[in-house]
């Protein structure tokens, strides 16, 4: 039988299929730093049929909201993102990329409007999503370094 | 007849289709002889505009109020934001919102790039962007186009060579698109360090129209039908031997001309500073002075698309 290097989790959200070593940036997106009470399991490196190697992080007792699957669906485009409840997978989904992504990634351009004191929130037309190429609604810009601003 | 320009917002001239230009070009041409004050017209009477110059900018701004002057409407605004509440903080959101309630348009130019796409988002009026930082001048483009139609009869099929500084130059890029959406032949002439960035090529060459890049001037003269040339800046050459030297490669003068084409058009966005001698003013060729002159007809037929709805 297959050993399990980690265990199931009770509540919370599994992200599987994320590309090998990015599982860190799924952190830093999820802000897990030193403040997190629950716990969070991060596999790296992780045999796949599919992908080769992958990465895994199980983040319990919490449920991503809409924006931060939007994130992760920036650096990781094949992720499936697992709600847990009472140890069964309760939903199942792929991380999918909207045609405009709204408040999750900075513009670089330092004379956008966008980096400025106004009441808007940024927004970024989805060019491509293979290779993703955004381009900046406010400024035009195409957005280089994606993974670095992301917000 | 209402027109498809009623109250719309001109932010880039890549919003405009190719129909939405060939309109303004010949509602332009209508308006010669009321540019010229040769004939009357009160098409906007009773009609505001806000010109909101948060920089200083002299032509784009007595044009427009020119413009709005010689179709009976009125002008208010300001012309740098010393003395406004922009000087306390106000965001341009809430300047926007304001300005609203005073006028029928607003005409912006702003140095930060996307300021008149905010503006456009925060109220209901139609925005005219005057230039956005190192963004976009749809105006400007509309009166080089206006200017090549009006001296070739037509813009697709034209040779047109770009020549000068194509990398950071914002009129060369917008122009670019245009040229591309009427169906020019293009040719870009730049030294190595400044030549048209990758994504504009790659869009011409999606509009399915060849194009070809030169580093010399002299190698493309012959064929021209239009030559626009704009000023490479000192400041993008660390050494100013090779700012003299590049700058000296590209000057159109009467030498380079022999080989021109007897009907080759020279513009310029001006102003100019080497890059035209002034022995080249007295040909026929130099149509740079007209193509300032332009932006009063044109600058008045869009107007009176957005406001007056067209005649």
């Amino acid at each position: 039988m297959k050993e399990l290097r980690v265990t199931p989790i009770k509540n919370g959200t599994v992200i599987d299929h994320i590309p090998a070593g990015r599982a860190l940036k799924v952190l830093k997106i999820l802000g897990i730093g030193d403040s997190v009470t629950s716990t969070v399991t991060v596999a790296m490196h992780v045999p796949s049929r599919a992908m080769g190697w992958k990465d895994i992080v199980k983040v319990e007792d919490r449920e991503l909201e809409s924006r931060e699957i939007e994130k992760i669906a920036l650096i990781a485009p094949a992720a499936t993102v697992n709600v847990i409840r009472n140890y069964n997978v309760a939903e199942k989904r792929r991380v999918t990329l909207p045609d405009r992504a709204v408040g999750i990634l900075r513009c670089a351009n330092p004379n956008c409007i966008s980096n400025v004191r106004e009441p808007i929130e940024t927004e970024f037309v989805v060019r491509s999503k293979n290779p993703l190429r955004v381009v900046c609604k406010y400024c035009d810009r195409e957005l280089e370094e994606i993974v670095t601003h992301i917000v | 007849m209402m027109s498809s320009f009623q109250g719309r917002d001109i932010l880039s001239i890549r919003d405009l289709s190719r129909a939405d230009i060939e309109l303004v070009l010949k509602a332009a041409k209508k308006m010669v002889p009321v540019a010229a004050g040769s004939r009357r017209s009160k098409s906007l009477d009773g009609k505001i505009l806000a010109t909101l110059f948060y920089e200083p900018s002299t032509r784009t701004r007595l044009s427009f109020e020119s413009a709005m002057a010689r179709l009976g409407g009125r002008v208010l605004g300001f012309s740098g934001t010393e003395g406004t509440s922009v000087q306390k903080g106000e965001t341009l959101a809430d300047t926007i919102r304001m300005v609203e309630s005073y006028s029928d348009a607003i005409v912006l130019r702003h140095p930060q790039e996307g300021a008149a796409r905010l503006a456009a988002e925060f109220t209901e009026r139609p925005v005219i962007n005057a230039g956005d930082g190192a963004g976009q001048h749809p105006t400007q483009t509309l009166l080089d186009l206006y200017t090549i139609w009006d001296e070739k009869g037509s813009i697709e099929g034209q040779n047109v060579t770009l020549v000068g500084d194509l990398r950071y130059g914002r009129t060369v890029h917008s122009l670019t698109y245009a040229l591309a959406e009427l169906g020019a032949h293009l040719t870009f002439v730049s030294p190595p360090t400044l030549e048209m960035p990758r994504e504009i090529l790659e869009h011409v060459k999606e509009r399915g129209l060849a194009f070809r890049t030169a580093h010399r001037l002299d190698e493309v003269m012959r064929d021209s039908d239009v030559l626009y040339v704009t000023r490479i800046q000192k400041e993008r050459f660390p050494d100013p031997q090779e700012y003299e030297e590049v700058a000296g490669s590209y000057r159109v003068d009467e030498a380079i001309l022999r080989d021109a084409k007897r009907g080759l058009i020279i513009m310029h966005p001006l102003p100019r500073l080497s890059e035209i001698a002034p022995e080249v003013d007295r040909t026929k060729h130099a149509v740079y002075f007209k193509q300032a002159s332009n932006a009063l007809p044109v600058r008045m037929a869009l107007l009176d698309l957005i406001l007056g709805g067209g005649e």
